[in-house]
């Protein structure tokens, strides 16, 4: 296989081997406010993978997940999903064309109980997962369906966060740290979960900040520096990056 | 013995409109983040259309009791939609200017055409009357709105705490921007729900129209109570408002019996006590 660079986003899905990405990120620029937070971002996510955005706190991780959702006011350039253009569409759209979003802060909600948390998100389209399959993914949480959705536990409310999305029938996830704070035993159930929706043919963009678990779920990863993708690689090739992911991540 | 009845009646009475209105005023604000000041004038306008209703239209009461909150519904959804909209995200303040001009302008309006005075409605011929209960008389229709809008409110409550369509509600108060990115249509919900919390003041000025008379200054007199109703149990929760508006109207009522004078003031008097000891109310979350 002759070498690539990574440069280049499209060589990468080329290189990644899959036609039409489902999600093509080109030139992506985002603000709160006054502050300009990314300065053209791009990436691909083909279909079935699992695609992780690493970076240093305030790279633009984050907003970058918030701006292909919908839910940063201000942006620019093209965030293609399917193929169809949605830099300009509201956020309830988006959802409704298949793409979840599970945020940092897990966002359960205090005044809905858990099973009120689970049943919140609407169903867009058909081929979710049951209430049955999502318990059976997170046994925990059928104990819990009468709790106040914050009574719960951190390493709950994460699932639960994880498990309402499952239910939509969004075929694209985006997971906003899902280990963060998390007990080691958490994280490995979490691990699971990902590996068996990826098995179920869900495409999934994760934020993280924790490497090790990136790498044990990841097919691919990029790198974000300054509101910018600086560097991209396959996991195949991790061994390989590992020097400069040092550099770039300052681990 | 009797007055004391009676006065608890009345108590009730007056506790059943503010149990309404301060409902609506907790939904609204809830979502919103608006102080509706146009409250009362919203309820007032319940009250005139089912006097047009009736005496241009000859549509009665029963009828007006659900057309009425519709239409002033819908005339809340197009101040929400034209109007407030654009105060989103904006400090209290504003939500609170504007609505408060919108009542001055809905009462100036009402007033140039109608005079200050009071236009007669009259009881609905089913409710006339009254029964001799042993230790009081009770004239039918006031009991009638007492236990029609007890039903209201609870129904209110359901739809709010128990329903699907309030779980959409209660997330949306907490976290608009997430509940729209899970697919919900947010924007179209507050314009619904303000259309909903103003429905429910119009429906208290039709039941008021019997008993107090339409008058384009009814709501202004009764609506700085109803605030003082909400200050005292809080902005977050709606069965507070329902207990504490029915509670309160009833402490007004005992007052009138064994001390008239302070009848006026004393739901002020509360309020004070109770923003001194506990500011976010009885019931209400910290802000």
């Amino acid at each position: 296989m002759p070498e690539v660079t990574m440069a280049d986003p499209t060589t990468r899905a080329m290189a990644s081997g899959a036609a039409a990405p489902v999600l093509a990120v080109r030139d992506l620029e985002a603000w709160y406010g006054e502050s300009h937070i990314l300065h053209g971002i791009d990436f691909d996510v083909n279909a079935g993978e699992v695609v992780t955005l690493l970076g240093r706190n305030g790279a633009g991780k984050t907003t970058t997940l918030k701006s292909v959702m919908g839910i940063i006011g201000k942006r620019k350039g093209s965030v293609r999903f399917n193929g169809q253009e949605i830099i300009r569409a509201s956020s309830d759209r988006i959802a409704g064309k298949g793409i979840a979003f599970c945020p940092e802060e897990r966002g359960i909600f205090a005044s809905l109980d858990v099973r009120e948390n689970l049943l919140l998100p609407p169903i867009v389209r058909s081929g979710g997962l049951s209430l049955d399959q999502i318990f059976e993914l997170f046994p925990n949480l059928k104990e819990r369906l009468k709790s106040q959705g914050t009574k719960l536990s951190g390493g709950e409310q994460q699932m639960l966060a994880i498990a309402r999305i499952l239910r939509t029938g969004a075929r694209f996830l985006m997971l906003d740290e899902p280990t963060e704070g998390l007990a080691p035993v958490i994280i490995q159930q979490i691990g699971h979960t990902i590996a068996r929706l990826k098995k179920e043919g869900f495409t999934i963009l994760l934020v993280e900040q924790n490497f090790r678990f990136a790498s044990t779920v990841a097919d691919r990863y990029y790198i974000v520096e300054h509101g910018k993708v600086i560097d991209g690689f396959a996991n195949a090739d991790l061994q390989a990056n590992m020097s400069k992911l040092h550099t770039y991540l300052g681990v | 013995m009797q007055a004391l009845y009676a006065q608890l009646l009345v108590g009730l009475i007056n506790g059943s409109f503010y149990a309404l209105l301060s409902l609506g005023l907790a939904v609204i604000f809830g979502m919103l983040n608006i102080i509706n000041f146009a409250h009362g004038a919203v309820y007032m306008m319940g009250a005139f259309v089912a006097y047009f209703l009736l005496n241009v239209a000859g549509i009665g009461y029963w009828p007006a009791l659900i057309i009425a909150p519709i239409v002033v519904g819908i005339f809340g959804m197009i101040l929400e939609r034209t109007m407030l909209q654009w105060l989103s995200g904006l400090d209290h303040l504003y939500g609170l200017l504007l609505t408060f001009g919108l009542a001055l302008i809905i009462q100036g309006v009402f007033q140039n055409y109608f005079g200050s005075s009071g236009l007669p409605y009259s009881i609905p011929d089913e409710l006339k009357g009254g029964m001799n209960l042993g230790f009081m008389f009770l004239p039918i229709y006031r009991g009638w709105v007492v236990v029609f809008s007890l039903i209201v409110c609870l129904l209110t409550w359901y739809l709010i705490e128990r329903t699907r369509l309030g779980a959409y509600l209660r997330a949306a108060t907490e976290n608009p921007t997430l509940v729209r990115a899970f697919g919900v249509n947010v924007p179209r919900m507050i314009t619904l729900t303000y259309g909903l919390g103003v429905g429910l003041a119009a429906l208290a000025g039709v039941l008021s129209a019997p008993i107090n008379q339409v008058r384009p200054l009814m709501g202004a007199d009764l609506i700085i109570v109803v605030f003082a109703v909400v200050v005292i149990g809080g902005m977050g929760s709606i069965m507070g408002s329902i207990i504490t508006g029915f509670t309160l109207g009833v402490v007004e009522g005992l007052t009138k019996y064994f001390y008239p004078e302070a009848s006026n003031t004393v739901v002020f008097v509360l309020m004070v006590l109770v923003l001194l000891v506990k500011p976010s109310g009885l019931t209400g979350r910290a802000a």
